[in-house]
């Protein structure tokens, strides 16, 4: 066994201890317990969860990659604009109310602001939402696995499977959410410790963000000898287009994600939920500002030492990565030395002749401590990070997809009458099977993940974010209104989506619109239809207005308190003339 | 709080959300996207200043919106007699 083998079985067996620890610690007993850890979690432990939750397995170990290698520089800075900007739309539109109304899931909110219709078709939104994201976690972990501890991915899978299944099926949102908090710290140190160390190595500045701005220079002018395209200009026409509807498709998508909207019910009070927003995203921009500088001192690294190296002499992590397929040569083997010159060129050619060697995305991050030249122990730490990221989203996801099948189908439309008990067996059994599809996709995932999770945000942005807000924001926005503005916007978005997939040959689109940047006109199509049908269908009853209006101010207020003790049920919510408060 | 008062407490919400969301959309749309190209001739800490607000400066910027933002909330709230710093709601 190798040094960075031990490390990294030392720190992802830690970590694991403490995860079950904490399952044992905080297991439940009731369905509010389950669903939303009771409302009582503190905002910054909150917050802590919340950024846990929403840094995936794309933030740790896909992002820097994509800035640096894929995106070459400034057109990646969608995705750090995108998954952050979108906090600002929940704290200040989103949250404070829905902690108000107090329900657990967002089928809970759509279906007593709107109508069944509504609640069936945000029911399935957020089921193909959640699972589609949650395969790509799970894939992330048999990654981890497969490259740092040797095993194959299967038998990776299936040991994150097991632990999640621990924690979430015990302790349910209590669990889920403590054991975010540790898996928040274990990532947030796996990725800053590694970036402190290179930037001081490089720069002498030990606060990365102040470091990067030391290499640019330098960096500009490595592209610009390899045949790079520059690192830090702008994008013009089409491309800048596409760039500000990838932004806008991820900043309204993130608002409209129903496993990060679903934490602001677990905040103790509309205060709390507010003080959530703001330390989750002090919790994620200490990632998502040092994501940047990441990228640019691997870009910096390979550019200089590992391009132009000796065929024979190449460091250790090329040939590690190459094992597990995350290296390849041009044409999909391993690297080979096409030009004869005996060193192994890595320019910005690759558009005109093939490369000769390619490196993928998710490397980057793993191995640059390695390209960096640090010591095997933050090498272990760094691949029990991505493990805390990966399972802390699965969670969270996992939670919401269990959410919707027991709450929101069986209990609000099968048997209202359920127990307790009863519904949190339901509960239970639902995020056993959720837990084994999501195993079962991720060991066999399917062909198409990369677009899958674009597709996730597509679909939330189109239908979730602008019903949700307009049924704060405006009282006589109908059911019948809503309904159809989230099947339109749906419809629109998938239509899209399916329509520049490969297979039909329209891969250009509609004026060189990205498909992965559609969810936000999706979104526009689904608020006009919305207002115009609002015009001219039934307006809500006048209880639905008067709650309405409660949730909008914070503190007590008895109609808001009655639905949430579940008084109103019996009532006919939706019917007019009902008992006036 | 009556109903005037409701009324002067969702207004002053509104304003507050409305100035705090163009802000929101001038940096990163604007300083970040459309005039990334013309900000990149000024130069800050030695990086072109509109690549830098598309990495860094855009995600401070909402940080501090959402601080301004719970700030004023809480100073709201308590000129309306409705915070919250002890008492919680009570949740189903």
């Amino acid at each position: 066994m190798s040094d960075i083998q031990l490390w990294t079985l030392v720190f992802v067996g830690l970590s694991f201890t403490l995860y079950i620890y904490i399952a044992y610690r905080s297991r439940v007993s009731d369905t509010a317990g389950f669903y939303v850890a009771g409302g009582g979690i503190p905002a910054p432990a909150n917050g802590a969860a919340i950024a846990a939750d929403w840094m995936s397995a794309a933030s740790f170990i896909s992002m820097a990659g994509l800035i640096a290698l894929s995106y070459n520089g400034y057109s990646g800075s969608a995705y750090l604009m995108g998954w952050t900007g979108g906090y600002v739309l929940l704290a200040m539109l989103l949250a404070p109310y829905l902690r108000k109304f107090g329900k657990y899931t967002i089928p809970d909110f759509v279906g007593d602001r709107y109508n069944e219709t509504a609640r069936l078709i945000a029911v399935i939104c957020a089921i193909v939402v959640s699972l589609t994201y949650v395969v790509g976690q799970m894939a992330g972990v048999g990654v981890v696995f497969g490259r740092f501890l040797g095993v194959n991915t299967t038998v990776g899978v299936i040991i994150g499977m097991t632990i999640v299944f621990l924690y979430a099926v015990l302790g349910g949102m209590k669990g889920i959410t403590w054991t975010q908090v540790a898996q928040y710290s274990v990532l947030i140190c796996a990725y800053l410790i590694p970036a402190f160390a290179i930037s001081n190595k490089m720069t002498g500045i030990p606060v990365p963000q102040v470091g990067f701005t030391q290499i640019m220079a330098e960096l500009e002018a490595l592209q610009a000898e390899l045949g790079f395209g520059s690192y830090t200009s702008a994008l013009t026409g089409t491309d800048q287009l596409n760039m500000f509807l990838l932004t806008a498709s991820l900043m309204f998508g993130t608002a409209g994600l129903p496993h990060v909207i679903v934490r602001f019910y677990t905040a103790k009070s509309v205060r709390a939920a507010r003080y959530s927003a703001l330390w989750a995203l002090f919790f994620i921009a200490l990632l998502y500002t040092t994501a940047p500088t990441v990228a640019a001192f691997a870009k910096v690294n390979i550019l200089e030492d590992f391009n132009n190296t000796a065929m024979d002499s190449l460091p250790s992590w090329v040939t590690t990565w190459t094992d597990v397929g995350l290296i390849t040569g041009p044409d999909g083997g391993t690297p080979a030395d096409l030009n004869g010159d005996g060193l192994l060129n890595f320019t910005g050619a690759a558009a005109q002749t093939a490369n000769e060697v390619l490196i993928n995305n998710d490397i980057l991050v793993l191995a640059s401590p390695e390209i960096g030249g640090l010591p095997a122990p933050i090498v272990g730490l760094v691949a029990a990070g991505g493990v805390a990221a990966a399972l802390s989203t699965a969670s969270g996801l996992l939670l919401v997809i269990s959410a919707s099948v027991a709450n929101d189908v069986y209990h609000k439309r099968i048997n209202p009458q359920a127990s307790e008990k009863r519904q949190l067996l339901v509960a239970r059994i639902s995020m056993a099977g959720a837990i084994v599809v999501a195993g079962y996709l991720g060991i066999n995932p399917p062909g198409f993940a990369g677009e899958v999770v674009a597709l996730a945000f597509g679909l939330a942005c189109a239908s979730f974010f602008p019903t949700l807000v307009l049924g704060i924001f405006w009282k006589k926005c109908t059911a019948a209104g809503a309904a159809t503005g989230m099947a339109a916007g749906l419809a629109v978005t998938l239509a899209y989506m399916f329509w520049t997939v490969e297979i039909w040959g329209n891969g250009d689109g509609i004026l060189d619109i990205a498909a992965t940047g559609f969810g936000v006109i999706g979104m526009v199509v689904n608020l006009v239809i919305t207002i115009i049908v609002s015009q001219f269908t039934t307006k809500p009853s006048e209880t639905v207005q008067q709650l309405i209006e409660d949730v909008r101010y914070p503190g007590a207020t008895a109609l808001v308190a009655a639905h949430a003790s579940g008084e109103l049920d019996a009532e006919p919510l939706h019917e007019d003339d009902p008992p006036t408060r | 709080m009556d109903m005037n008062q409701r009324r002067e407490y969702w207004r002053a919400n509104l304003r507050l959300m409305t100035v705090l969301l163009i802000i929101w959309a001038l940096v990163s749309y604007g300083a970040g996207i459309l005039f990334a190209d013309a900000l990149n001739a000024v130069s800050f800490m030695g990086v072109p200043l509109g690549f830098w607000f598309a990495q860094q400066g855009a995600i401070l910027v909402f940080l501090i919106l959402i601080a301004i933002y719970v700030w004023r909330m809480d100073a709201l709230d308590k000129k309306f007699g409705v915070e919250e710093y002890e008492e919680e709601v009570h949740h189903s």
